[in-house]
């Protein structure tokens, strides 16, 4: 039977009716148009659907969307006014892609794991990335850009800017 | 009547699209618009290609647009494969825009009414400095055809680039990063359904007997039975694969073999005369390698083996088809759109000229997109449907009903004369290809072989096909010669290469790592491997550091890397880079178990690819050959890794691994 759930995402309220066992990527792509999260693996083992639920980063493949309350921030909710999330900025600075497939996914687990962890270590970064997937191998780049980031959100933040 | 530079041409090859205008137009706005039928996959090459353009142009890059891949505004390609994207088309598209340059100047001085010699190309104009005139390209073309030729324009020598040459980010970085960036699977069209496929439990099933009501009590699903295709079509995709698993279906299956016999089997099955001669078997004799063995000091034999792997590319299987008055609009993923067009004409009997086929950029391939699996249901779907079908395969699809990385087995006998020089090399490759199956090292008699066997998985295309297989045999036991000769395995390459390349890229990569003031330690080791394939070169260094449970961990890795002049270091840095991460997973684990017609490793639990733990520290060295044509740099390096770590896995350990992967289960 549909459930008619109300989320907010990426700041505006939706309501939406949902099928049975459906999941919140389902949600996202076909009921609300946000294409950003991937279909890629369906069992919660590559990373490429990450979207933030209420700051955490969640495989959105795997949950179930009437189960999500509160707020979902996906990769297109990301840049304020038109204007790239450092770790966007980063990304695009380090070259961190190549067919670019997992890159929202990506981001958006970094920008989890840089909310709970400002100054994350290189070993840190692996781990909270470890289950996000590139095919095209661009590892080592990534954990530059979110280095890159994390020294911009702090100097930002000490400005007294923020997330 | 001119021919349609889109339709396939006789050569099958190259296409008849000799004009400027075939490739390339001045917009109203002065915009200059850039056909190709090359697909992006990521190896950015909508950016390299239009630096290329952009330096015959003298035109700023945000002036360029790329019309990538659409059969119906493309000329046609043979596909975006074998690392023919900067040899082949990069030059065209020079010449065509270096050629297009050349006549903008004579319009101008005709329209000036003075010499070519007094003008200059400069930002979307032809100026004249004496007199401050000028006219832009714009007003020149004046929304012209550009119908001349452009065959033997002059184009600029790579030591006087400006814009080719220089590291360009992406062009398509910022959609990328906001996620605004359209894939096959993130589109859609008014009206249309999601599909599902029924598949076989095992290859080669037959379906018996059909029970669809269960799915068919969903709201909003139909089962269509098209031949042997059973899909289900659905309002969206969690409706659909629904539907498919309620579908309940009988299947004939059939006994097959399984990974464990895979070898004995591959040498024990050749296979039949191939009438399209793409798997011929392949034989090179030089001088008398029996005699030459017979006599030498030494010799060492060995037998070594490659695993089936998968391209595992994050964006499955994908298209999107739509049927309008009899014509077929198809947006797929795919390496090979010219080929998938022919695909769906002869599937759907309908004449190429009424089928479209679009390449989204694909969240790419690998070798892994050459066929039209996915366009070709969809369409048969789309066509009982009436209405627009998405199909996207599932991850477990993807793992089973794609094609693999062939497997192989390799046999190598080498003999060494008293002096230690290679007299005689034997090498006979069973299934996995002939991609550089000959040796670039000096050896008077040489006898090589490349073997096509039956293969029981479908196989096919992989990223630098069958180098990487021949290479890891090669270099391996190339090691393995030195060290029974006593020598320093880099020495002993040296002393056995007229190559300057290739002794270019070794000396590289061993003076980056510096391998010879290199400390072997408690458990530490060394390897260094090199190889050539498609006209570019590779060499790689790998340190590796065994614990104390016999766990191996690849911890540094310098590659070397030359492909002639660099069009875009910043692009040619990340696919080395990417190509030897990539290359790490076949190396070190990544394999196709299969038992019975049925893939075990059917998603990213059980199919271990390279993940952020695994990466070593990489350090990238690139040679710049300015003299030298460019080649593409997207494929060899990912053969030099596999060698290089087996051979620094021997020098920790003494350990000898002869198949790839070459730590499976770790």
């Amino acid at each position: 039977m549909p459930d008619t759930i109300t989320l907010r995402v990426n700041g505006a309220e939706r309501t939406v009716d949902v099928a049975d066992g459906e999941s919140l990527l389902s949600l996202l792509r076909d009921r609300l148009g946000l294409t950003g999260a991937k279909i890629s693996c369906a069992e919660g083992a590559c990373g490429a659907c990450t979207v933030l639920v209420n700051g955490e980063p969640v495989r959105s493949c795997v949950t179930s969307a009437a189960s999500v309350r509160g707020d979902v921030l996906t990769i297109e909710g990301l840049a304020r006014d038109g204007e790239l999330h450092p770790l966007q900025r980063a990304f695009l600075d380090a070259y961190a892609f190549q067919c670019g497939y997992c890159t929202p996914g990506m981001i958006m687990a970094a920008a989890g794991l840089l909310a709970r962890n400002p100054d994350p270590d290189e070993a840190t970064i692996v781990a909270a990335m470890q289950g996000n997937i590139c095919r095209c191998g661009m590892y080592a780049r990534i954990v530059r850009a979110i280095q890159q980031a994390a020294a911009e959100l702090r100097s930002g933040a000490a400005q007294g800017g923020g997330l | 009547m001119t021919p349609d530079p889109r339709a396939r041409p006789a050569s099958g090859i190259e296409p008849d699209a000799p004009h400027i205008s075939d490739w390339l137009q001045i917009e109203p706005d002065g915009c200059v618009v850039v056909f190709t039928g090359k697909v992006e996959v990521g190896q950015h090459i909508r950016t390299s290609l239009a630096q290329a353009v952009a330096e015959e142009l003298r035109l700023p890059l945000s002036s360029i647009r790329m019309v990538m891949a659409d059969t119906d505004r493309t000329p046609y390609d043979m596909g975006t494969v074998g690392s023919r994207t900067t040899p082949v088309m990069a030059r065209r598209l020079r010449q065509v825009a270096a050629a297009t340059r050349e006549l903008l100047l004579d319009m101008a001085a005709e329209r000036l009414g003075v010499s070519r010699d007094e003008l200059a190309v400069r930002e979307g104009s032809v100026a004249h400095p004496a007199s401050g005139r000028a006219l832009s390209f714009a007003e020149l073309a004046g929304g012209r055809r550009l119908d001349a030729p452009y065959e033997d324009a002059p184009v600029t020598p790579p030591g006087a680039w400006t814009i080719a040459g220089t590291p360009v980010a992406p062009l398509e970085g910022e959609a990328i990063v906001t996620g605004r960036h359209r894939y096959t699977p993130d589109l859609s069209l008014p009206g249309m359904l999601a599909a599902a496929i029924l598949r076989p439990p095992s290859f080669g099933a037959t379906l018996l007997a059909l029970d669809t009501s269960a799915a068919e009590a969903l709201p909003g699903v139909r089962v269509i039975r098209d031949g042997d295709l059973v899909g289900v079509v659905a309002p969206d995709r969690h409706t659909a694969l629904r539907a498919r698993d309620l579908l309940r279906a009988e299947w004939q299956e059939r006994e097959q073999i399984s990974s464990r016999e895979l070898y004995d089997y591959l040498r024990a099955n050749p296979a039949p005369p191939d009438p399209s001669g793409r798997a011929q078997p392949t034989l090179h004799e030089q001088g008398d390698v029996d005699g030459a063995l017979a006599g030498a000091e030494l010799v060492r034999a060995a037998t070594y083996t490659v695993a089936y792997i998968a391209h595992a590319p994050l964006e499955p299987r994908a298209a999107l088809a739509e049927w309008r008055d009899g014509r077929l609009t198809v947006w797929t993923g795919t390496q090979r759109p010219f080929a998938v067009r022919a695909e769906l004409a002869e599937a759907l009997g309908v004449p190429e000229e009424h089928i479209r086929v679009i390449v989204p950029d694909t969240g790419s391939g690998y070798g892994g997109k050459h066929f039209g699996d996915a366009a070709v249901e969809a369409a048969r779907l789309a066509r009982v449907a009436g209405a627009p079908v998405k199909l996207v395969w599932t991850r477990a699809e993807e793992f089973t009903w794609a094609y693999f990385r062939p497997a192989g087995v390799i046999d190598v006998t080498a003999g060494l004369d008293a002096s230690g020089t290679l007299v005689a090399w034997e090498f006979h490759n069973y299934n996995s290809g002939g991609a550089s199956i000959l040796t670039p090292y000096e050896a008077p008699h040489q006898r090589i072989a490349f073997h096509p066997s039956v293969s029981p998985l479908r196989q096919g295309s992989y990223r630098a096909l069958a180098a990487t297989a021949n290479n890891f045999a090669r270099e391996c036991h190339m090691d393995e010669l030195a060290r029974a000769a006593g020598e320093d395995p880099l020495a002993f390459r040296l002393r056995h290469l007229r190559d300057g390349r290739m002794r270019a890229v070794l000396e590289a990569a061993a003076e980056a790592f510096g391998w010879q003031t290199f400390r072997a330690g408690e458990g530490r080791g060394r390897g260094i491997a090199a190889g050539t394939e498609k006209g570019s070169y590779v060499a790689t260094c790998a340190e590796v550091a065994v614990d104390a449970d016999g766990a191996v961990r690849v911890t540094r890795v310098v590659q070397a890397f030359e492909c002639g002049a660099i069009v875009n270091p910043a692009g040619l840095r990340s696919q080395v880079e990417g190509a030897l991460v990539q290359g790490l997973g076949g190396a070190l684990f990544e394999a196709v178990r299969f038992e019975n017609g049925r893939i075990l490793t059917d998603g990213f639990r059980s199919y271990r690819v390279p993940r952020f733990g695994d990466m070593p520290a990489v350090e990238i060295v690139l040679l710049d050959r300015k003299d030298l044509a460019s080649a593409g740099g997207s494929e060899t390096p990912i053969i030099g890794i596999a060698p290089a770590i087996g051979n620094a896995i021997f020098d920790a350990t003494g350990r000898r691994l002869r198949s790839l992967p070459l730590l499976p289960g770790s």
